[in-house]
């Protein structure tokens, strides 16, 4: 353009630049779109999660880039600093002139600059000074008199706050960078970048953790993470750090006494709790005790105290080992979360015990209704009755303590495993239940094994011990024919016939369960008998399984089973769940006997010296934004002469309430009629 | 007397002692159950309704009406919850659930009533609209009134103010939107704009409708620990002026768009309603074609809400144009742009509140007052989009066709930050989520 701007200098020009419009808005958008990489991405994964989702190509220009941890990336923290510097050189820009105007009544204008305000009027008396000031002091606004020869002009002003606005609100985003500053991670970061601190990578125990990685106490910011069990205590915390994670040491020791985990009526969680003692590290005693709440921290020598998760902190379990083979059974004393090796079958075996969890609330389904009407109308009539009430009827069920394990085979091929203690009751019969997985992501698929009079899964594993020796099966195919031909359901000739049939079905049920006899159905049977064969098979079995039952009770020496309907289902769920162990993996099952609950509790714990100054800022800008918005600069002007009396009025925005309010004051004080004068825009 | 405060009448302090003889009976009555954080909230509630009382009339019999509704309905309850289902008035008008359908064909009636007003140019039609609008705005607040009691009926524990999920703030979107909309078409005179601003609340009541029948969504259930904290009650409600406000500022840009004088090329209108159809059609196609596909219902929500984006840009084109349009509707489109400011303005001013409210919350629940989770993100990202809109408005003086586009672009991110968050990212805020 003009010369004068060809040579400005380049401080000069910089200056121009960043403390301009156009650059504070760039960057706002910047930081906006910036902001939506992190929302999109997951921040802060382990990075395997990141090489697995999106390969070792895209990683290696991802991890350099910062966009796993886009938020304390350097180049994020370049954009906020300009963000910072162009609003405190805006702020240094407009100071000056929004303290003049803070300060200032303009009461130097001329009659003629005041003619060229849009409103304004005029009449040919000359009103008395004091009726103006009495007139000014009534509305509330605050004025200053100047006297030049015989005219007097009285300048006005009211809400001159609307033009501080503008600074508390500039400053507020300065004020709260700072605050998060303090509180950021910066410090780390540069002695990372000197090489004076690294993370820990490796999964050592805290105290080999060299002091590469360890960060003193006196450290002004940290926010980390502890997981205690019950009754133990710690002083570090750790801060993830990408890939590895550094140990902050605590200026006192956390120990956790108890931990409570309320729930509703319907599963959901109610309350979290932790009962803590803060302990001196010197001397061990308690500095001070309370409980840490969701939502209510505990705050201990500038360092805040959270509940952030809780889980199993190693509970002591008692198991019954069932071996399936045998029938024989043995205790095993373990805890959660550890490892144990075993040998089954002669065969090396590693338990993983997992969490317990001692209170499982399930939704259970509706309770099936008798009539499943399929009318439309009636189906409308439920929704709208649904609608209608903010309440509805669950079917929620305690399903009692539950543990999960994996057992591992000596290939380093697991199995997973949940099973409950307390037994799972329905019409009137009650099962031990048992779920199994071979994949993490899976569902479990249970097993129900009926339980016998004792509430004990004895009779069902003596049942099943029978059922797969083939040495008895003979005997139980004669039973079962005898039976048959005693009923009258065969003839005498057939019997033999029928017991050899009998046999088949149960050495083929030995082999693999119902799977297996529908295998040798469609390799033995042509097509179209096989659907009655299939049911004469099952008829044939159901049969024989009672008699399984007496020679399995006659083994062991024990008295007949009465054949009445319980123990008729009981047969029935016996011989569903023996098909369904073929598939179950283990050559035991660990009922769960008791246990010895120890609960755990993860605490984060921060230390932030920028909160308050971030509120302050919070504060400021809230006033800020009020001010500019909500507060009207209004300034009046009332010159008087000779002439007669001129009033005009201007404001930091032409609003139709200026028109009122213009329109208000002419009639007030010059008398008159308001003319109809819009505003020029 | 000061200009400040403008006379005052027998109604204005009528009004005010009515307020304050139900903070303190209030306040008898529960102040035992009460920390000192909620007895200053019931403080700040009392000066606040005494406040918006002084401030625009309406108010007056609007508190006092819903009041005695939702006061009728405790008394009918008799503190029973399965009266609900037996008594009259409960079942039919004044149980929260019922109160809701109300309001939900009250504000379609209202939005068909304000069209035929706007096409007939029928006065009359659209002061029966303006009525209708107001009869649903008393049965929004009614319901949410009657249903914080019916929560503690459900049980001491599990009692709550309703602005806990994802279908209880969107009756606070509905019912806060409905009356800052009220106060602007009072204070402009200008009904016409509720044929405008109604559509938004009406896709917000299909969604309560769609999300009551096909989830069962409307069933109270307890809060979780997180949530347990009186920041709920000023956090939630802030951030709902802020969206509804934002909301009320996009749907005027549209208008303005309609209203603003603008010549179009023959040929570019015909692209434009080509592109249009076009974008309809092939959002139909992916919509139809992705949900016979998507085994999984909650993929297919997700599903739902791209293709609702893909409509509304093919609403937008259809926009484009049309400009111009309706010009006869509102000879002076400058005022619905004062309107959309004066919203984006107020919008901004309690969003920023409702941050730093949130980010005050967030350090007494989640050990940091910023933890860069996706809905804090987020909030940032509206808060710094309304930012830019605003300097461009106030510093470079723009004004008319880039706002109004951009108060509609605004619309849609504020709407994400709201849902789609919820939605489609995972993070710390995952109360609200479908």
């Amino acid at each position: 353009m003009t010369q004068a701007s060809r040579h400005l200098p380049f401080r000069r020009a910089l200056f121009d630049l960043l403390s301009s419009m156009r650059f504070a808005i760039s960057l706002l958008t910047i930081l906006a779109i910036a902001s939506i990489i992190g929302t999109v991405l997951k921040q802060n994964e382990p990075y395997v999660n990141y090489r697995v989702e999106f390969g070792e190509f895209w990683f290696s220009i991802f991890q350099p880039l910062g966009l796993f941890d886009v938020y304390h990336a350097s180049w994020f923290l370049v954009i906020l600093t300009f963000l910072v510097v162009s609003t405190s050189l805006c702020i240094w820009r407009h100071w000056p002139g929004v303290v003049r105007d803070f300060k200032g009544y303009r009461e130097k204008a001329s009659l003629n600059s005041l003619r060229l305000i849009s409103h304004h009027a005029e009449q040919a008396k000359r009103l008395e000074t004091s009726a103006v000031e009495s007139y000014l002091q009534r509305e509330g606004y605050r004025y200053k008199i100047r006297h030049e020869g015989d005219t007097t002009l009285l300048a006005a002003k009211k809400g001159s706050w609307q033009k501080l606005g503008y600074l508390f609100a500039h400053l507020a985003i300065v004020v709260i960078c700072i605050g998060g500053l303090m509180d950021g991670n910066l410090p780390l970061k540069l002695l990372e970048t000197f090489g004076l601190k690294a993370p820990e990578v490796r999964d050592i125990p805290q105290s080999q953790i060299p002091a590469i990685s360890r960060l003193e106490s006196n450290n002004l910011s940290f926010r980390g993470n502890v997981t205690l069990s019950e009754g133990s205590s710690a002083s570090v915390v750790f801060l993830n750090a990408g890939n590895g994670y550094f140990v902050q040491e605590l200026p006192f020791a956390l120990k956790l006494k108890k931990f409570h985990i309320e729930h509703y009526s319907t599963g959901m969680p109610k309350l979290f709790a932790s009962d803590i003692d803060v302990l001196d590290l010197q001397s061990g005693k308690v500095i001070q005790s309370g409980t840490v709440k969701v939502n209510h921290p505990l705050i201990v020598d500038g360092v805040a105290i959270y509940q952030a998760s809780f889980g199993d902190g190693g509970s002591g379990l008692e198991f019954m080992q069932w071996d399936l083979a045998s029938g024989k059974t043995s205790p095993l004393n373990t805890r959660s979360q550890t490892n144990q090796a075993l040998t089954l079958a002669g065969r090396k075996y590693q338990l993983e015990v997992g969490d317990l969890r001692p209170f499982n609330i399930e939704d259970l389904g509706k309770p099936a209704e008798g009539s499943t009407s399929a009318v439309a109308v009636d189906k409308l009539q439920e929704r709208l009755a649904s609608a209608q009430a903010v309440t509805s009827s669950k079917n929620l069920r305690n399903l009692g303590p539950m543990v999960q394990f994996k057992l591992r085979d000596d290939t380093g091929q697991a199995v997973e495993y949940q099973n409950y203690m307390t037994p799972f009751f329905e019409n009137g019969a009650s099962y031990f239940v048992t779920g199994i997985r071979r994949e993490v992501s899976a569902p479990f698929s249970f097993v129900r094994i009926p339980l016998d009079s004792d509430n004990q899964i004895a009779s069902f594993i003596r049942l099943r011990q029978t059922l797969l020796d083939s040495s008895l099966h003979a005997e139980i195919a004669r039973r079962t024919a005898a039976k048959a031909q005693a009923g009258g359901g065969v003839s005498a000739q057939s019997q033999a016939q029928f017991a050899e049939v009998t046999q088949t079905v149960l050495s083929q049920f030995a082999q693999g369960g119902l799977p297996a006899i529908d295998r040798f159905l469609a390799e033995k049977v042509p097509d179209d008998k096989r659907q009655a064969v299939a049911q004469t098979y099952l008829k044939v079995l159901q049969g024989a399984v009672i008699d399984a039952m007496d020679v399995a009770t006659g083994r062991a020496g024990l008295p007949q089973l009465p054949m009445n309907e319980a123990n008729y289902r009981f047969l029935m769920d016996s011989l569903v769940a023996t098909s369904q162990l073929f598939d179950y993996g283990s050559p035991i099952i660990l009922q769960l006997n008791g246990f010895n609950e120890v609960k755990a509790s993860g605490f984060q714990l921060t230390r932030s010296p920028g909160k308050n100054v971030v509120y302050l800022g919070s504060l400021l800008l809230i006033l800020g934004v009020f001010c500019m918005f909500y507060i009207r600069e209004n300034r009046l002007w009332v010159h008087l002469s000779e002439q007669g009396t001129l009033l005009a009025m201007s404001s930091n925005r032409k609003t139709p309430d200026l028109d009122r309010e213009f329109a208000r004051h002419q009639q007030q004080l010059l008398g008159q009629k308001p003319t109809e004068q819009e505003s020029d825009a | 007397m000061n200009a400040l405060t403008p006379a005052r009448n027998w109604a204005d302090y009528g009004y005010a002692a009515l307020i304050v003889l139900a903070g303190c009976l209030t306040w008898q009555l529960y102040h035992g159950y009460l920390d000192y954080y909620e007895q200053g909230i019931l403080l700040g509630s009392a000066a606040g309704l005494i406040w918006l009382g002084w401030f625009w009339k309406p108010m007056r019999w609007y508190f006092p009406l819903t009041a005695l509704l939702a006061l009728a309905a405790i008394g009918l309850y008799q503190g029973e919850l399965a009266r609900g289902q037996s008594a009259f008035w409960l079942k039919y008008i004044l149980s929260s659930q019922s109160a809701v359908m109300w309001m939900c064909v009250l504000f379609f009636l209202a939005m068909f009533v304000y069209w035929l007003g706007l096409f007939k140019r029928s006065a009359t039609a659209l002061r029966v609209a303006t009525g209708l609008t107001w009869a649903a705005a008393v049965m929004a607040m009614t319901s949410k009134l009657v249903r914080w009691y019916e929560s503690y009926l459900i049980g001491a524990d599990i009692g709550h103010i309703p602005v806990s999920n994802l279908y209880e703030v969107f009756i606070l979107f509905c019912l806060i939107t409905a009356l800052m909309y009220l106060y602007y078409e009072a204070k402009f005179q200008a009904r016409s704009m509720g044929a405008f601003v109604l559509p938004i609340i009406c896709a917000a009541v299909a969604f309560i409708i769609w999300y009551t029948f096909d989830r069962q969504a409307h069933e109270i259930q307890p809060l979780i620990p997180a949530l347990q904290s009186w920041w709920m009650k000023i956090h939630v409600p802030a951030n709902f002026v802020g969206y509804g406000a934002f909301a009320i500022a996009a749907m005027l840009g549209i208008a303005w768009l309609l209203a603003s004088p603008k010549a179009i090329q023959p040929a570019t209108r015909k692209g434009l309603l080509l592109g249009s159809l076009a974008v309809f059609a092939l959002t139909l196609l992916a919509h139809l074609n992705a949900a016979s596909l998507a085994s999984d219902p909650n993929n297919l929500t997700g599903v739902g809400f791209a293709a609702k984006f893909g409509y509304s840009i093919a609403g937008l084109l259809l926009v484009a144009a049309n400009r111009g349009r309706l010009q006869h509707v509102f000879p002076k489109p400058d005022m619905l742009e004062e309107v959309s400011y004066q919203a984006i303005a107020v919008g901004f001013l309690f969003f920023t509140i409702a941050t730093v409210l949130g980010a005050m919350w967030a350090a007494d629940a989640w050990g940091g007052y910023w933890s860069w989770d996706p809905k804090e993100t987020w909030a940032l990202i509206v808060w710094l989009n309304y930012a830019t809109w605003l300097h461009i408005r106030l510093v470079k003086g723009w004004r008319g066709e880039v706002l109004a586009w951009w108060s509609v672009v605004g619309l849609f991110i504020t709407t994400f930050a709201f849902i789609g968050v919820n939605m489609f990212l995972s993070g710390l805020h995952s109360y609200g989520g479908l």
